[in-house]
């Protein structure tokens, strides 16, 4: 998946995936070595099924992609990905800087409606 | 240009954007009534949205995708939570599915717009709320933006580390 910094809704993504302990914690982790499923769930008090999702909603955001190896599924980082979501708040800002302006560019146009 | 002051509050996990129009509170109001104006705005000009459900109302849904260069969509959603036309409006607003529907896994930004007259037009004050997901960890009362960065210290003293 590309993330698009002019699209809002990767930005979301990206926000949403990261506002998450666990799911920060296993971006930190997979960003050294790959690791698989199995060996993060390992170290949180939750089920394999939930440590999944967890990777499922970081693979949407492109954070980290997913390998399979043999049985095991090893999840790797994604730095590049990461990096972006630094300027995430200044994206968010600038989201609604430019719907502020589109706005003011609407009602110049149709003053009355 | 319009807007007049942002801020963000990283503990509170706030985002504030103030932004004076020259038109009246009613015609500003429109603005997000009519959701033929909300898609002239809500998408980036490269992801223009479209709007598949409005329901303006207190417990209200909408559904909208954007289009992306590619032909690819991005769908959201948001629940107006309440309203008192034509001077506030709050709602949660969110990343949707392939179906346009909430994801489940999905935490909403909540959304408080305000628009008081002032002498030369109306004033907007937008503040988004960020949530965290993880309402059983207490410790992210440092929440998202903390976290965020926290985690992207991480990455960079580990991208360093790969560089030496």
């Amino acid at each position: 998946m590309v993330v698009d910094e002019a699209g809002g809704a990767a930005v979301d993504r990206i926000f949403h995936a990261l506002a998450d302990a666990t799911r920060r914690d296993i971006v930190t982790r997979v960003l050294r070595h790959g690791q698989s499923v199995s060996t993060l769930a390992r170290h949180y008090p939750m089920s394999f099924a939930a440590v999944q999702k967890h990777v499922a909603v970081l693979e949407r955001a492109a954070l980290v992609t997913k390998e399979r190896r043999g049985r095991e599924q090893v999840v790797h980082g994604n730095p590049a990905a990461l990096r972006r979501a630094a300027r995430l708040l200044d994206a968010y800002e600038r989201i609604w800087r430019d719907r502020v302006h589109a706005i003011d560019q609407i009602l110049a146009e149709d003053p009355e409606r | 240009m319009p807007v007049v002051s942002t801020h963000r509050d990283d503990q509170a996990l706030t985002l504030t954007v103030v932004s004076e129009f020259p038109a009246s509170v009613d015609r500003v109001w429109r603005i997000w009534q009519d959701p033929r104006q909300v898609e002239r705005w809500w998408g980036p000009p490269t992801w223009p949205a479209t709007v598949d459900r409005y329901e303006f109302e207190a417990g209200g849904q909408v559904r909208y995708h954007m289009t992306g260069p590619d032909g690819e969509k991005a769908r959201g959603w948001w629940t107006i939570t309440a309203i008192d036309p034509p001077h506030r409006l709050e709602f949660d607003d969110g990343f949707a599915g392939e179906d346009g529907e909430p994801l489940p896994t999905d935490v909403p930004t909540h959304a408080v717009v305000t628009l008081e007259a002032t002498d030369t037009g109306t004033r907007m004050t937008l503040v988004s709320h960020f949530a965290s997901t993880d309402h059983l960890d207490q410790i992210l009362a440092m929440g998202a933006a903390e976290g965020l960065r926290e985690a992207l210290g991480q990455v960079d003293l580990l991208l360093a580390d790969a560089s030496t």
